[in-house]
């Protein structure tokens, strides 16, 4: 591109390439996740040593949160600071940077993780040298998202920014000091923490991984493609400042509640518990205000299903922020934690929520990052709605009956004081739940091999000129 | 924890709530009224300068007073004890206290009786079964016949012992089986040989002629009869598997048994009396007993 086009329109290349991409990891990482989820009901699907549940379930882990979300994560805040800020993107060649850089970082982790290579952090498995490049990419993305801000036309910052820009800062914050490590080969190193501490810093990373990736990202995009495609103002300014600053400050607090009843200090476990209480309503601002702004715009649903998937996005986000508060509470975690419960609630949001919004902001974005009207068929969106919908659902309720009868088999206690229930009777009660789950796994990932398909003919047809139109400024 | 990071604690998290409420409260009521925009419009987007939903409001200030009280009443403000005086190890020691009150008598019934006898007692086999599903049924199976390397308690063979007594011991103190590897002493044919004439104890099928057999013999009386015995059934005292039975616990197969010599092997049975104390020891054991007693 000249540089006369490069003042005069959008950096729509780096956009693009993380839409796509966004499609790709996702297919990539719900396969293995319905391979693993299979692997708890035919255990010999366990091919030792690369395909063993072990070293895939991080792998599924790490390719849906950061390959998929990221992705998504990349693509849509690229576009939205952009289109919100009227102005182009602070570098070409560092958003390219962190393209190719956060792609060397996925293939690494596809390559490291099946190997056995892992820190054995939760959700920080990469071993020390992808870590770095991870640490790497993270600030130049920070630069590019800030310098753009910097650039902005309009003297306010618009609230989607807001989230992104916390968000782009929390990350780097969590993964630096969760990773802090002393190597002592290429592919190993050991934390510099070490018992309870560790644990702590583990989850006050694990838990804001979930909170600022998960939650903070994702409510950018929300606050952006929601009021976009229902065509309404957003509900509430007074709203989105009161729950933007209560979640971010007080998100920090709650990772104790994943150490219930474990070695961390009983205060420390207490703090965690009420912050992550007081964490109810501050979540819930960000639904109301995702709910609220389709009022006068609720006739759409009927016809528009990209609106479908984010109005059920914001029910799922808003159910898992209520549970996530109740499971915090010690007398509730006493039965929930270690079971399959914990499973239901992360996909709750996982899938419900994150991937839910992610498809339907990506379902807005390609037609316009190609210059098309819409979709080459939004029939099969809406195929596509309902396999993901009735595929969570399944997955979610399954869970839920899985991990209240592990947890009621645990602690069932014999008059003679002696438990009812050994561990492997627990599995066995198990077992229909876990054919449900990978069912329900099967239709969501049936759901994103569709989207694949729907955007591989909208690109396809796509009219260069008219696609290079597009990315001019109004 | 120091004063110091105590009041770090406190001031911290205080600070961070006051501020949410100030926040909250802040905002309560808005200044352009309900139903108009801010003015600003981000790309198309405009928004409204609602109030905050009446119940949220309500729904936050709740939670908070919730939290107030209940870092008041338990530990959390720091070194702040909280007024309640809980402590999680306090609760800890009262449930178990309160277990001991309810569930000690029927141990304490138990304990009077030998091993022998609990062993004919339904009740304490059905107790004695259930502390070994949930404890050593991880490695023994929950029938109990064991699985490679672990052994199978229901077959009568024993390497310890089978009396009431020595199983007893074998739970609560733990076992270390330590087969040394031969490799290197007796050489690759050493070993080969030997392989044939241990084997040829059990009765397995080999295709070893008498010659291969006498040497093995040889080898065998010269390094492995000390701790195996001269006729090859073993020795309970130091845990030297019976050689004549056919029971194997790393496996009887030529590769197996060549394996097990040239390399060695180690077995570790836990001690089980600080796990699960001594009331459950005696009941597990018996249950172990009423196994092999059929």
């Amino acid at each position: 591109m000249s540089t006369v086009t490069n003042t005069s329109s959008y950096n729509y290349k780096v956009v693009r390439q993380f839409a796509i991409m966004t499609v790709v990891w996702g297919i990539v990482g719900m396969v293995v996740g319905v391979f693993i989820a299979s692997q708890l009901v035919f255990p010999d699907l366990n091919f030792e040593p690369w395909l063993t549940f072990g070293r895939l379930r991080p792998l599924h882990t790490n390719a849906v949160i950061f390959a998929f979300g990221g992705s998504a994560l990349f693509a849509t805040s690229y576009y939205v600071v952009q289109k919100t800020c009227q102005t182009r993107l602070f570098s070409d060649s560092l958003a390219a940077f962190t393209f190719w850089g956060w792609q060397l970082v996925i293939v690494a982790a596809a390559i490291t993780l099946p190997l056995g290579f892992t820190t054995s952090k939760e959700y920080a498995e990469l071993e020390w040298p992808i870590g770095i490049l991870i640490a790497i990419v993270w600030v130049t993305y920070g630069i590019v998202f800030f310098g753009t801000i910097m650039k902005r036309k309009g003297k306010h910052i618009y609230v989607a920014n807001w989230f992104y820009g916390a968000f782009i800062i929390t990350v780097a914050v969590l993964h630096i000091v969760n990773n802090i490590a002393i190597p002592v080969t290429m592919w190993k190193s050991y934390s510099v923490y070490a018992g309870a501490q560790d644990a702590m810093i583990q989850w006050w990373y694990g838990h804001n991984a979930v909170g600022f990736f998960l939650t903070a990202g994702f409510l950018g995009m929300m606050y952006y493609f929601v009021p976009k495609q229902a065509g309404r103002p957003v509900y509430s300014y007074r709203l989105s400042i009161v729950h933007f600053w209560a979640l971010i400050s007080i998100y920090i607090w709650a990772g104790p509640h994943h150490l219930h009843y474990t070695a961390l200090p009983d205060w420390v476990q207490s703090l965690g518990m009420v912050m992550s209480l007081i964490l109810l309503a501050p979540s819930w601002g960000g639904m109301i205000n995702g709910m609220m702004t389709l009022s006068g715009a609720w006739h759409k649903l009927r016809t528009d299903p990209i609106l479908r998937f984010l109005v059920v996005s914001l029910s799922f986000y808003g159910m898992s922020t209520f549970e996530g508060p109740m499971m915090a509470i010690k007398t509730v975690n006493a039965l929930s934690h270690f079971t399959d419960w914990t499973i239901g609630h992360v996909h709750a949001g996982a899938l419900g929520w994150v991937a839910m919004v992610s498809i339907g902001c990506i379902y807005h974005l390609i037609p316009k990052l190609w210059g098309k009207e819409q979709m080459a068929s939004v029939s099969l969106i809406n195929t596509h709605f309902w396999l993901a919908t009735i595929g969570t659902v399944l997955y979610i309720a399954s869970m839920w009956v899985n991990g209240i009868t592990q947890g009621l088999m645990w602690r069932a206690v014999n008059n003679d004081g002696t438990l009812t229930y050994s561990f492997i009777e627990s599995v066995q009660a198990s077992e229909f739940g876990y054919i449900v789950r990978a069912i329900g796994g099967f239709l969501f990932l049936l759901g994103m091999v569709l989207m694949a398909y729907n955007t591989w003919v909208t690109v396809r047809s796509a009219d260069p000129v008219k696609a290079n139109a597009a990315a001019q400024m109004a | 924890m120091t004063s110091f990071w105590s009041w770090w604690i406190i001031l911290l998290t205080t600070t961070n709530v006051v501020l949410v409420t100030w926040l909250l409260f802040a905002n309560r009521t808005t200044t352009l009224g309900g139903g108009q925009t801010t003015g600003h419009i981000y790309d198309g987007i405009e928004e409204y300068d609602n109030p905050l939903p009446g119940w949220w409001f309500q729904m936050f200030v709740v939670t908070i007073v919730f939290a107030v009280g209940y870092v008041a009443y338990y530990p959390g403000m720091g070194n702040f004890k909280g007024f309640g005086g809980w402590t999680s190890l306090g609760e800890y020691q009262e449930e178990m206290a309160e277990a001991e009150t309810k569930y000690g008598p029927i141990y304490a019934k138990f304990n009077t009786m030998s091993v022998e006898d609990v062993a004919k007692d339904e009740q304490a086999v059905q107790m004695g079964q259930r502390i070994f599903s949930n404890n050593c049924s991880l490695c023994h199976g929950s029938d109990a016949r064991g699985s490679f390397g672990f052994p199978n308690l229901t077959d009568g063979s024993w390497l310890y012992g089978g009396t009431a007594d020595a199983i007893k011991t074998s739970v609560s103190e733990g076992r270390k089986g330590q087969m040394p590897a031969w490799g290197a002493v007796i050489g690759e044919q050493g070993v080969t040989d030997v392989t044939a004439y241990v084997r040829s104890l059990s009765g397995l099928e080999t295709d070893a002629d008498a010659n291969q057999l006498a040497s093995g013999k040889k080898v065998y009386d010269a390094t492995c009869s000390a701790c195996h015995g001269t006729d090859g059934t073993g020795n309970q005292a130091l845990g030297a598997p019976n050689l004549a039975d056919n029971s194997w616990l790393y496996g009887s197969s030529p590769a197996r048994v060549a394996y097990t010599i040239r390399t060695g092997r180690n077995g570790v049975m836990p001690a089980w009396k600080d796990i699960i104390g001594e009331d459950r020891v005696h009941l597990v054991s018996a249950y172990i007993y009423s196994l092999s007693d059929k």
